[in-house]
C-alpha cells in the first residue's frame, strides 16, 4: 500500500509540478481537486485552510470542460464526481533522472549524475531494446528448430548497452563489435528481416547468407567479428582512418571481458593513445568469457583501468541512460582530441554464451534471475517512465505487440525466402575484379567468380 | 644543314632511354608515385619514416610526404597489421610494411580472417583495398627464425593475391598495380634483390607504368625444356640457360610474377611447346609453389604434352642454417637447376 502511495504521489507531483516531499496523498488530490474531483469525504479542515491550490498547470480543453463551474479560489465540494480521460499532454514531456555515479580512472571528471530524457527518446530506447530483446528470442526459438545452425551467440540481458551507444553517437560514426552482434546490427540500422534471414543462411540475408551470425555489415557498421580480439586492433584502424580524413569522426569498438586479455588489445590502446586515436574501446563485461568468470579469467577485474595510460570510465550497463550519458561524455573526449577512451560496461547476458551452452553449469539459476528481477534493462526504464507518467502501460503494451508483430512477420521471411543460389557460391571473393575461373572440388568442375 | 640537325634530333628521341635502376629504388619510386597520386594511399611500418627504412626502401618518403602518411610504428605487428586492415576498410589504402614476411606470422591471422576473407563474408558489402609488402625467404646469413619463404603459405588462401616480383620493372609495375588494387595484396619482396640493378625501358620509367597483376612473363624463349620460377631463382633461371645454350639446350624461362592467381595458362602453352617442365623456387618443397604447377599441369590439357614428369627445383627441407658453406646448400644453386634440366631431358 505505501509503495502504491508512493507511486501516486510521485506521479501528482508531477502533474502538479510541485517537489516530491513528505506530503500526503490525499492533500495533494485536494491540490487536483480543481480540475479534478473525486467522490471523497470533506477534506479535512487543516488542509483546507492552510493550503491554497496553485494554478493549475495547462490541462487538456476536454479536462477544462468537464470542470465547469470551477474556479481556482473555491474549494470543491464533497460529492461530485467527474471522469477526465487521459490524453498526450497528461504525459510529462521530459524528467531527470539520477543515474550512478561512474567510477573514474585517471580522469578527474566523469560524466554527468543526472541524465534527461525525454518520453519521445524514452519511448524510442524502449523500442529499440524490445526489439532487439524479442528478435534474440526469435533466434533462440529458430535455432532450437534446427532452422538456424553453426554458432549463434545471443545478446538478451545486454541491450541497454546497444541503445545507449547508440544514442549517444552519430549515424556518421563508426561502430565494431565481436560475434554477440545481432543487437548492434540492427542499433547500427539493418533491419530484423534482414538479421534473421543471414541466420538462416537465405539470399535475403544482410550478407545474402555468405556470413551468417557473426560476420554481418552495414555501411560505418564493421560486423560482427570471429576471431576474439581481433576487431580491437580494427577498431583502431577505423579511428586512424577518422583522424586522416579529418571528418571529425569517430570508432567505437567493443570487445567483452574475455578479450580484455588479447595480447593485441594492448597493442591497440599503446598506439592509440601514442596517436591520439578518436576510438572508445569499450569493454562489456557480462562476468563471463563463455564458461570462465572474470574472476577465473583476469589478474584484475577493473577492465576499465586495463588501458593503463588510457583514461577510463566504469557505467552501470544495465541502465540505457547511464550508457547514453558516459558513452557522451567518452565521444567528446574522443572528438576533442584528447586521444582514446575506455569504458567498461557491467552488464550481463541470459542466455548461455552460444546457444550450444545451456550457461548454467558455470553460474546459478538464481543468479541470473535475480539480475531478470532486479536489474532487467527494459524493465528499468519503462518503470521509470511509468512512475514519472511519462507513458501510459497501453502505450508501452501497443508496442510491445507491434513489436511481436514485426520480429513475427521477420522470422517468416526468413523461413521462406530461399537459400542463395548455387551461382553465387563463388562470387564476391574479390571487390572490383574482372570475372575469374574458381576451382571446385574436382578439376572438371570449373567455376565462375564476379565481384 | 638545318634538315640534317633535325634528322639527327628525331632520331636521338627515338632511341629508348633505358637506365639501370635497382630493385630498391623501383620500389621506391612506385610508392613515391602512388603516394603522390592518391592522397588516401599511406605507408605504416617499423622504422619506415624517420629510419629511411629497414633496408631502405622508403627512403626519403617520410621528408616529402610527412608524419600523416609515413607512420612509424611500434613492434606490434598483430597490432598494427589490424589497424592497417581497419583503416583499409574505413576508405584508406594502406601499405603495411612487415620488416620481414617472418614477424607476419605473429599478425597472420589479420591477414588471412580480417583482410582476405572480408569481402566474401560480407557478400561483396565491405572491401580491404590493402597491400601487404616486405622481404621474404632467404638473405644471408640470418638463420632459421629469419629466412622462411611464405609464398605457399598465403596463396593457399582464396580471397588474397600473392605477387613476387623479379627484377625492377616487376617491382615498380607490380607495387603499383597492387597499391591500386581494390583487395588484399601479398607482395613478396627479397632482400638479395634490393641492390641489383637491371635496365628499366623508358615505358617502365613512366608515372602511370603497371603490369597486370596474374600474368607470368616468358623472360627468354627457348624449344626444349620450360623453367618456371618466382623472385630471384627468375634470375638463376636465366644464368642456368644461359650455361645450357652453350651445350645446344633451349630452356624457356618463365618468370610467374603473380603466385595467385597463377597464371598457368603461360605455362601450359610453354609446355605444349617444350614438353618438358622444371620448376624453381627458394621454398620447401612439401605443399609449395612447385607442387601446385604440377598438380595443376596434370589436371590439365598440358599433361598429355609432357615427355617427362615435371622436376621440381626447390630449397632443402630444412630451418635455415646459419655457417655459409650450410646456407650456400640449402638452396637451389645454378649447377642444381643445370643438374635437374638435364636429368629432365634424359641427357
Amino acid at each position: 500500500m505505501k509503495t502504491m502511495l508512493a507511486i501516486i504521489s510521485n506521479a501528482l507531483c508531477r502533474m502538479t509540478g510541485r517537489n516530491a516531499g513528505a506530503q500526503t496523498v490525499s492533500e495533494l488530490l485536494i491540490g487536483l481537486s480543481e480540475y479534478v474531483t473525486l467522490t471523497s469525504p470533506s477534506p479535512p479542515a487543516s488542509a483546507q485552510t492552510q493550503r491554497q491550490p496553485p494554478k493549475p498547470p495547462p490541462v487538456s480543453t476536454r479536462a477544462a470542460q468537464l470542470v465547469s463551474g470551477q474556479t481556482t479560489d473555491q474549494p470543491v465540494g464533497p460529492g461530485a464526481r467527474v471522469v477526465v480521460s487521459r490524453s498526450f499532454a497528461d504525459f510529462t514531456p521530459q524528467a531527470t533522472f539520477d543515474i550512478k555515479k561512474c567510477d573514474l580512472h585517471r580522469l578527474e571528471e566523469g560524466p554527468p549524475l543526472k541524465a534527461e530524457l525525454t518520453r519521445d527518446q524514452g519511448l524510442q530506447y524502449y523500442r529499440t531494446m524490445q526489439t532487439v530483446r524479442r528478435m534474440e528470442l526469435k533466434a533462440d526459438q529458430l535455432y532450437k528448430q534446427k532452422i538456424i545452425r553453426g554458432f549463434c551467440h545471443l545478446y538478451d540481458g545486454q541491450e541497454a548497452c546497444a541503445a545507449g551507444i547508440e544514442a549517444s553517437i552519430n549515424p556518421t560514426d563508426h561502430l565494431i563489435t565481436a560475434y554477440r552482434a545481432h543487437g548492434y546490427t540492427y542499433t547500427r540500422g539493418v533491419s530484423i528481416k534482414e538479421i534473421l534471414a543471414e541466420l538462416t543462411g537465405r539470399k535475403g540475408g544482410v550478407a545474402k547468407g555468405k556470413g551468417g551470425s557473426m560476420h554481418m555489415y552495414a555501411p560505418h557498421f564493421y560486423g560482427g567479428n570471429g576471431i576474439v580480439g581481433a576487431q580491437v586492433p580494427l577498431g583502431a584502424g577505423i579511428a586512424l582512418a577518422c583522424q586522416y580524413q579529418g571528418n571529425n569522426q569517430l570508432c567505437v569498438t567493443l570487445y567483452g571481458d574475455g578479450a580484455a586479455n588479447q595480447g593485441q588489445l594492448f597493442e591497440s590502446f599503446n598506439m592509440a593513445a601514442l596517436w591520439k586515436l578518436p576510438c572508445i574501446f569499450i569493454c562489456e563485461n557480462n562476468k563471463y568469457g563463455m564458461g570462465t568468470s572474470v574472476e577465473r579469467a583476469s589478474a584484475s577485474i577493473d577492465y576499465y583501468k586495463r588501458g593503463d595510460f588510457i583514461p577510463g570510465i566504469r557505467v552501470d550497463g544495465m541502465d540505457v541512460l547511464c550508457v547514453r550519458e558516459a558513452t557522451k561524455f567518452a565521444a567528446d573526449h574522443c572528438r576533442s582530441g584528447k586521444g582514446p577512451i575506455v569504458m567498461e560496461l557491467q552488464t550481463y547476458r541470459y542466455h548461455g554464451h552460444s546457444m550450444s551452452d545451456p550457461g548454467v553449469s558455470y553460474r546459478t539459476r538464481e543468479e541470473i534471475q535475480e539480475v531478470r528481477t532486479k536489474s532487467d534493462p527494459i524493465s528499468m526504464l519503462k518503470e521509470r517512465m511509468l512512475s514519472n507518467n511519462m507513458a501510459s502501460v497501453e502505450e508501452f503494451k501497443e508496442i510491445d505487440v507491434d513489436i511481436r508483430k514485426q520480429v513475427e512477420e521477420a522470422a517468416q521471411f526468413a523461413t521462406s525466402d530461399p537459400e542463395p543460389p548455387l551461382e553465387d557460391l563463388c562470387n564476391h571473393i574479390f571487390y572490383n575484379n574482372p570475372p575469374l575461373e574458381v576451382r571446385g572440388t574436382n578439376p572438371w568442375s570449373k567455376l565462375k567468380s564476379v565481384s | 644543314s638545318p634538315l640534317f640537325h633535325k634528322f639527327l634530333k628525331e632520331a636521338l628521341n627515338k632511341v629508348p632511354k633505358d637506365k639501370c635502376v635497382t630493385v630498391r629504388d623501383a620500389l621506391n619510386q612506385a610508392m613515391d608515385e602512388e603516394l603522390e597520386r592518391d592522397e588516401r594511399v599511406f605507408l605504416l611500418g617499423e622504422e619506415v619514416a624517420q629510419y629511411d627504412g629497414a633496408y631502405k626502401v622508403s627512403r626519403g618518403l617520410w621528408k616529402k610526404y610527412g608524419d600523416k602518411r609515413i607512420i612509424d610504428t611500434p613492434i606490434s605487428e598483430m597490432g598494427f597489421a589490424g589497424i592497417a586492415v581497419g583503416a583499409a576498410m574505413a576508405g584508406l589504402r594502406p601499405i603495411c610494411e612487415f620488416m620481414t614476411f617472418n614477424f607476419s606470422m605473429q599478425a597472420i591471422d589479420q591477414v588471412i580472417n580480417s583482410a582476405a576473407k572480408t569481402c566474401y563474408m560480407s557478400a561483396g558489402l565491405q572491401a580491404v583495398p590493402i597491400v601487404f609488402r616486405g622481404p621474404n625467404g632467404a638473405s644471408a646469413g640470418v638463420a632459421a627464425q629469419h629466412s622462411q619463404c611464405f609464398a605457399a603459405w598465403y596463396a593457399h588462401c582464396p580471397g588474397l593475391k600473392v605477387v613476387s616480383p623479379w627484377n625492377s620493372e616487376d617491382a615498380k609495375g607490380l607495387l603499383k598495380s597492387s597499391i591500386r588494387d581494390d583487395n588484399p595484396v601479398v607482395f613478396l619482396e627479397n632482400e638479395l634483390l634490393y641492390g641489383v640493378p637491371f635496365e628499366m625501358s623508358e615505358e617502365a620509367q613512366s608515372k602511370d607504368f603497371t603490369i597486370p597483376i596474374g600474368k607470368a612473363k616468358v623472360e627468354r624463349a627457348g624449344s626444349h625444356i620450360t623453367l618456371v620460377s618466382h623472385s630471384r631463382y627468375v634470375g638463376h633461371c636465366l644464368d642456368a640457360a644461359a650455361v645450357l645454350a652453350k651445350e645446344g639446350i633451349e630452356c624457356e624461362v618463365i618468370n610467374l610474377r603473380t603466385i595467385r592467381p597463377m597464371d598457368v595458362e603461360s605455362i601450359e602453352a610453354s609446355v605444349m611447346k617444350t614438353n618438358h617442365l622444371v620448376t624453381v623456387e627458394g621454398g620447401w618443397p612439401q605443399f609449395g609453389v612447385g607442387a601446385e604447377i604440377c598438380a595443376r599441369i596434370m589436371e590439365g590439357s598440358a599433361f598429355n604434352y609432357l615427355d617427362s614428369p615435371v622436376t621440381r627445383v626447390t630449397g632443402v627441407d630444412i630451418p635455415m642454417p646459419y655457417a655459409k658453406i650450410l646456407e650456400d646448400h640449402s638452396l637451389p644453386q645454378i649447377k642444381d637447376i643445370i643438374f635437374s634440366v638435364k636429368k629432365t631431358l634424359n641427357v
